[in-house]
């Protein structure tokens, strides 16, 4: 492009009148976005029980009392901080499982029948299997063995969440690993990979780039279904919340707790977002 | 121009107030109200309006469960509601002989309808939604909560609250037990909590709890029923806001305010605590901690 490019009238025109469409859209989001929220607002604010609803439900002194923890009431802040260690234990762990248990479910060869079959078993079983039982069967059920070392409520609660979302993890890796065409393999062999260097370097890669939103989407269930552990008999911040609510009869707690976590999960979604642009983009480079 | 997406977005805004204010709150009925009539003085001692005339039929379940009973046999004056009932009896004028005890189960006993007692005593909370159905006589019992753990724990010897400072006890949620927990022991450890008192026994019986809190009446069927060499390790003291026990009249029965007055005076002079003492408290049944 040189600097005495001037553009065509037509195309002066053409940029004007995008400017014009796009200013004329902003402001109509705008004003639709303005007369929904008065609308919403008049209608909550206005309906004959909002004075009811806002005492029971947004209480700042109980929500502080809550949050902060008084009396002889848990704090949910410090619930949240069991929740936020789960979160960041469990997601590594189910991540590393669900990869394995993929990988075990993609191996070739009649020798590896046994291995595939467990691995299919326990993908068809855990992703069945309600998060709830599973939690119930882990934590009162394995102490009930009485077994020398049987690890805490807490650490079997744990296992419980990475085993069941490990089998979801490892269906979307599975997916990933499949969507690779065969050719890369074949490529790669033919270039003198082993079949465990292929899935590395060539297979893995690809795999879970593309299925990096899926992933990112299940960790973020997997973060708020953490305070399942609270069935155990653990304190989370759920459990906080609603010991809070019990004592004081009034429901501000959870509204609290359901903040906290919207704030927790905010980072992760945000970076789903983005990677899923981001993959689009690269895709459609061309377009 | 306007998309299709705003306009879907826009009615579904639309719709949604629609259906709040369709859903406009049903406003609070007035509670409904105890109607305490009668005055005093129409408790002839001995002379009451009864099912049959100078005697006082008094009805419970069968079987009748220590230690509110004991031997299956209301009529042996022992067990805590045989006591507490007879004591009513002799405070309305009938004699030990003038009692009749009548076969009711819980069920009918608290159901709409003709009653084939002038009280019944079976440990019934008094509740509103009760109320509905029938009278209830002042309440001759507030619930305790109460420490059970399983034999060979490290608390089952323990005597005071002290004792189990550093107990890892469980409770269930939201309930009066947990608040003894917190506001009584105050265990240092932090208790565990359980969606139901199953779960809690669970706990227990894993050892993943070294005991856990319930109100006395649980804590003696879950001991005596439930839990394999499950003991009571002792009774709390009051908390909260209790349950409480009272003597099931029928709806609007003449006897309701003598019966009240009766249990009034029977708490009042310290009968209660007395009989209290002797049949929960006393051998077999609940220690208290200090």
């Amino acid at each position: 492009m040189t600097g005495s490019h001037k553009p065509s009238d037509i195309q002066l025109e053409r940029v004007a009148y995008r400017r014009k469409r796009a200013i004329r859209s902003t402001l109509l989001a705008a004003l639709s976005t303005a007369v929904v929220g008065v609308l919403l607002y008049l209608g909550v604010t206005g309906s004959p029980g909002w004075e009811r609803v806002k005492a029971s439900f947004l209480d700042w002194d109980i929500a502080v009392k809550a949050l902060t923890g008084r009396d002889n009431y848990p704090s949910i802040l410090s619930g949240l901080w069991l929740n936020i260690r789960l979160m960041v234990i469990c997601t590594a762990c189910a991540l590393a499982l669900g990869l394995l248990i993929a990988i075990l479910r993609t191996l070739r060869g009649p020798v590896t029948f046994p291995v595939r079959a467990l691995a299919t078993t326990y993908t068809y079983s855990f992703r069945g299997l309600p998060l709830i039982i599973v939690i119930y069967l882990f934590a009162f059920g394995i102490p009930g063995l009485r077994l020398q070392g049987t690890p805490s409520v807490t650490v079997l609660g744990a296992a419980a969440i990475v085993v069941t979302y490990g089998a979801y993890l490892a269906e979307v890796f599975r997916a990933g690993i499949e969507s690779v065409h065969p050719s890369q393999v074949a490529a790669a062999r033919s270039l003198g990979l082993s079949y465990r260097r292929t899935m590395r370097h060539v297979v893995l890669p690809q795999a879970i780039r593309r299925v990096t939103p899926p992933l990112l989407n299940d960790t973020v269930a997997l973060q708020k279904d953490v305070g399942l552990i609270s069935l155990a008999g653990p304190i989370d911040a759920i459990r906080a919340a609603q010991i809070n609510q019990a004592g004081t009869a009034n429901f501000t707690p959870y509204v609290v707790a359901g903040v906290l976590f919207v704030l927790l999960a905010l980072p992760l979604i945000g970076v789903t977002d983005w990677v899923t642009l981001r993959a689009a983009r690269r895709q459609n480079a061309g377009n | 121009m306007v998309s299709r997406f705003t306009l879907l977005t826009t009615g579904g805004a639309v719709l949604a107030l629609a259906a709040l204010a369709g859903c406009s709150p049903v406003e609070d009925n007035a509670a409904p109200t105890a109607s305490a009539s009668a005055s005093a003085d129409v408790c002839p001692a001995g002379a009451l309006p009864t099912k049959t005339a100078g005697k006082l039929t008094i009805g419970t379940d069968n079987p009748a469960y220590e230690p509110w009973f004991s031997d299956n046999d209301p009529k042996n004056g022992k067990g805590f509601e045989s006591a507490v009932a007879y004591q009513v009896a002799q405070r309305l004028g009938y004699s030990p002989d003038n009692v009749i005890w009548t076969s009711v189960t819980f069920n009918n006993a608290i159901a709409p309808g003709p009653k084939a007692f002038d009280f019944d005593v079976n440990q019934f909370s008094i509740t509103p939604e009760r109320r509905n159905a029938v009278d209830f006589s002042s309440p001759y019992y507030l619930v305790r909560q109460t420490v059970i753990s399983t034999k060979g724990s490290k608390i089952a010897n323990a005597k005071t609250l002290a004792d189990l400072k550093e107990a890892k006890l469980g409770a269930q949620v939201g309930t009066t037990s947990y608040q003894a927990v917190t506001d009584l022991i105050k265990p240092s450890n932090q208790p565990s909590v359980f969606n139901n008192n199953d779960d809690a026994k669970a706990a227990l019986v894993n050892g993943t709890v070294d005991g856990i809190v319930v109100d006395l009446p649980t804590a003696f069927y879950m001991t005596a029923a439930e839990l394999k060499d499950g003991i009571i390790v002792g009774q709390l003291p009051q908390v909260g806001v209790p349950e409480q026990f009272g003597l099931v009249l029928d709806k609007g029965s003449t006897l309701t305010s003598c019966v009240s007055t009766a249990v009034d005076q029977l708490r009042q002079d310290g009968t209660l605590a007395v009989l209290e003492k002797t049949w929960l408290a006393g051998s077999g049944g609940a220690p208290e901690l200090q």
